[in-house]
């Protein structure tokens, strides 16, 4: 028995350290949003719903229920938002995935060197970056009045345009390198063959590529999603704390609004949306590895 | 142009590398150009100066939130790493721990879970158990965070080593201490110094996380970088930017190439 707990002592620290300070505390959050909120912050130990009703009705003056959108507009924008970043990636990021893939080893690891700099430099300083590109004396607007395109500036800071783009700014990676490696492996000989048989460069693109590509396309997708989801710096910097998204939302609860069950049903919401997302990957990843075995 | 023969090559992408790298660089270029500007405009350049340097190194909020990201970061890297280099070694090496999938999950749990929702998990854990250490609360929350950094270029390595070195080491009657010091641990050593510098990375780079957990007094760097880029803008946010851009991008590149030279 001694023995037998001897070999669990290795993983131990690290699987108490990420139970007691990561599993317990998401579980506290499940149960906190199903708790009363008390107006001077935390909780009052009574069980209800109000927090989950809160998402969908209000309570007015008169204890008088009726629907309210404006909570479900932000977790709308917010899925949307997610949504558009991801296809963005994929559309911008495939390009540079393949083009890497096709170089010789040493530019590859360079430029795969170059994609991951940024990616570890601070999330911050990289979104505050684009606030000296987009603001009305920035970069942008500086350029398109020097060139006569504009008179007056264009409004591109405090935007959804401006979230979604910080937000790929940030992600991007992410969907590069899963394509990058699933491309890396790519056998010349298949893009041959296809050219062979007379298929042009566009359908062996369609045909053979993207196909070869689709697991770290799905795993890309799933990698820029859930922080994309979440976000919450993109939003208040770029999109001015106007545009608000879920992640603003549930900070804001646990801060000046205090009301910490809502903010924690909030949380559980985004968690249940990210549990699907990853179970969506589970299932498709292991289709193709069913589908591998065939060959 | 030797690609221009390759048959796998499509019209166009060459052009949309070319622009992403454009795209990935330039925000960060105007930000260092601007850093040593000589007004105070951090868009319309006036000549070279370090005013900006000398002016955050003189501010002592500066140097006192620099002062806890480098205490936080150092002591998350070397509970994280050492946590993660245990756990890498048992799983690879234990062949009598059971559910190592169930293990491996838990690891990764960190990197599953969106930041703010374990921002304000985190938070409410503590105020429920009344934990409050100061910089000891960030250091706990930054930890956890940093094991599947420090964990996965461990376990990376360890995949890619030789076992037939460590039989031979036991075949000469080394035990499995002597074995585990003189020949696992100095092979693994580029796996964990790069494990490691991811770890301090993100820990220094983190902001979310420690905004909610970080308690009056306890700022580190983003969190007063933050704090700045609210009120206005200001070349002497670029230039404190500038530094930690620097340090960020020196780790990194430290990591790449302990990594390139196994």
């Amino acid at each position: 028995m001694i023995n037998k707990i001897k070999q669990y002592v290795g993983i131990m620290p690290a699987i108490f350290v990420i139970g007691f300070f990561m599993f317990i505390p998401i579980l506290i959050i499940v149960t906190y949003s199903l708790l009363e909120a008390n107006p001077y912050g935390g909780v009052n130990w009574n069980l209800t719903t109000e927090a989950y009703t809160k998402i969908l009705y209000e309570r007015d003056l008169f204890d008088e229920i009726s629907f309210n959108s404006a909570y479900l507009v932000i977790i709308f924008r917010s899925i949307w938002i997610a949504l558009i970043t991801v296809i963005l990636c994929l559309v911008a990021g495939f390009p540079v995935a393949y083009y890497i893939a096709i170089q010789p080893p040493s530019r590859r690891n360079f430029l795969i060197l170059l994609i991951t700099v940024p990616f570890w430099t601070n999330l911050l300083i990289r979104t505050y970056s684009w606030i000296l590109v987009l603001r009305d004396t920035g970069l942008v607007n500086n350029s398109l009045q020097v060139f006569g395109i504009t008179d007056t500036p264009v409004k591109l800071l405090y935007t959804e345009g401006a979230i979604a783009l910080g937000l790929i700014y940030t992600y991007i990676p992410f969907m590069i390198l899963p394509i990058y490696a699933s491309l890396e492996r790519l056998d010349v000989k298949l893009i041959e063959a296809s050219r062979d048989l007379y298929a042009t460069r566009w359908i062996t693109l369609r045909k053979i590529i993207l196909p070869l590509s689709m697991p770290g396309i799905v795993a890309g997708s799933i990698l820029v999603f859930i922080p994309a989801l979440g976000a919450f710096i993109a939003p208040e910097l770029l999109g001015g704390g106007q545009k608000l998204m879920l992640g603003s939302l549930v900070q804001l609860q646990f801060s000046s609004a205090r009301n910490w069950p809502f903010g924690s049903a909030l949380a559980v919401i985004i968690l249940i949306v990210v549990m699907l997302a990853l179970m969506l990957y589970a299932r498709n990843a292991h289709k193709n590895n069913s589908e591998g075995t065939i060959h | 142009m030797a690609q221009k023969t390759d048959i796998r090559t499509l019209p166009g992408f060459r052009l949309a590398t070319i622009g992403f790298f454009i795209y990935l660089y330039i925000p960060l270029l105007i930000l260092v150009v601007f850093s040593f500007n000589a007004t105070h405009s951090a868009t319309v350049w006036d000549g070279f100066s370090l005013n900006w340097y000398a002016k955050a190194f003189d501010n002592s909020d500066i140097r006192r939130a620099a002062w806890n990201s480098l205490v936080v970061a150092t002591f998350a890297t070397i509970f994280a790493t050492s946590f993660a280099t245990m756990a890498a070694l048992a799983l690879a090496r234990n062949h009598q721990i059971k559910h190592k999938p169930v293990f491996n999950g838990v690891l990764m749990l960190p990197l599953m879970v969106p930041e703010i929702v374990t921002a304000v998990a985190t938070l409410t854990f503590f105020s429920v158990i009344g934990l409050s250490l100061g910089l000891g609360n960030i250091i706990i929350a930054h930890t956890v965070f940093c094991i599947p950094f420090a964990y996965l270029p461990i376990r990376a390595r360890l995949h890619g080593m030789d076992k037939n070195m460590e039989i031979a080491a036991q075949d000469l009657y080394a035990s499995k201490w002597a074995t585990l010091r003189y020949v696992t641990l100095p092979l693994l050593t580029p796996g964990i110094i790069s494990g490691a510098m991811l770890a301090f990375i993100i820990s220094i780079d983190d902001f979310i996380i420690t905004l909610m957990v970080a308690e009056a007094g306890s700022t580190t760097l983003p969190i007063y970088i933050y704090s700045l880029v609210r009120i206005g803008i200001t070349p002497e946010v670029n230039a404190v930017s500038t530094i930690l851009l620097c340090i960020s991008i020196i780790f990194v590149t430290i990591s790449y190439l302990v990594e390139k030279k196994r």
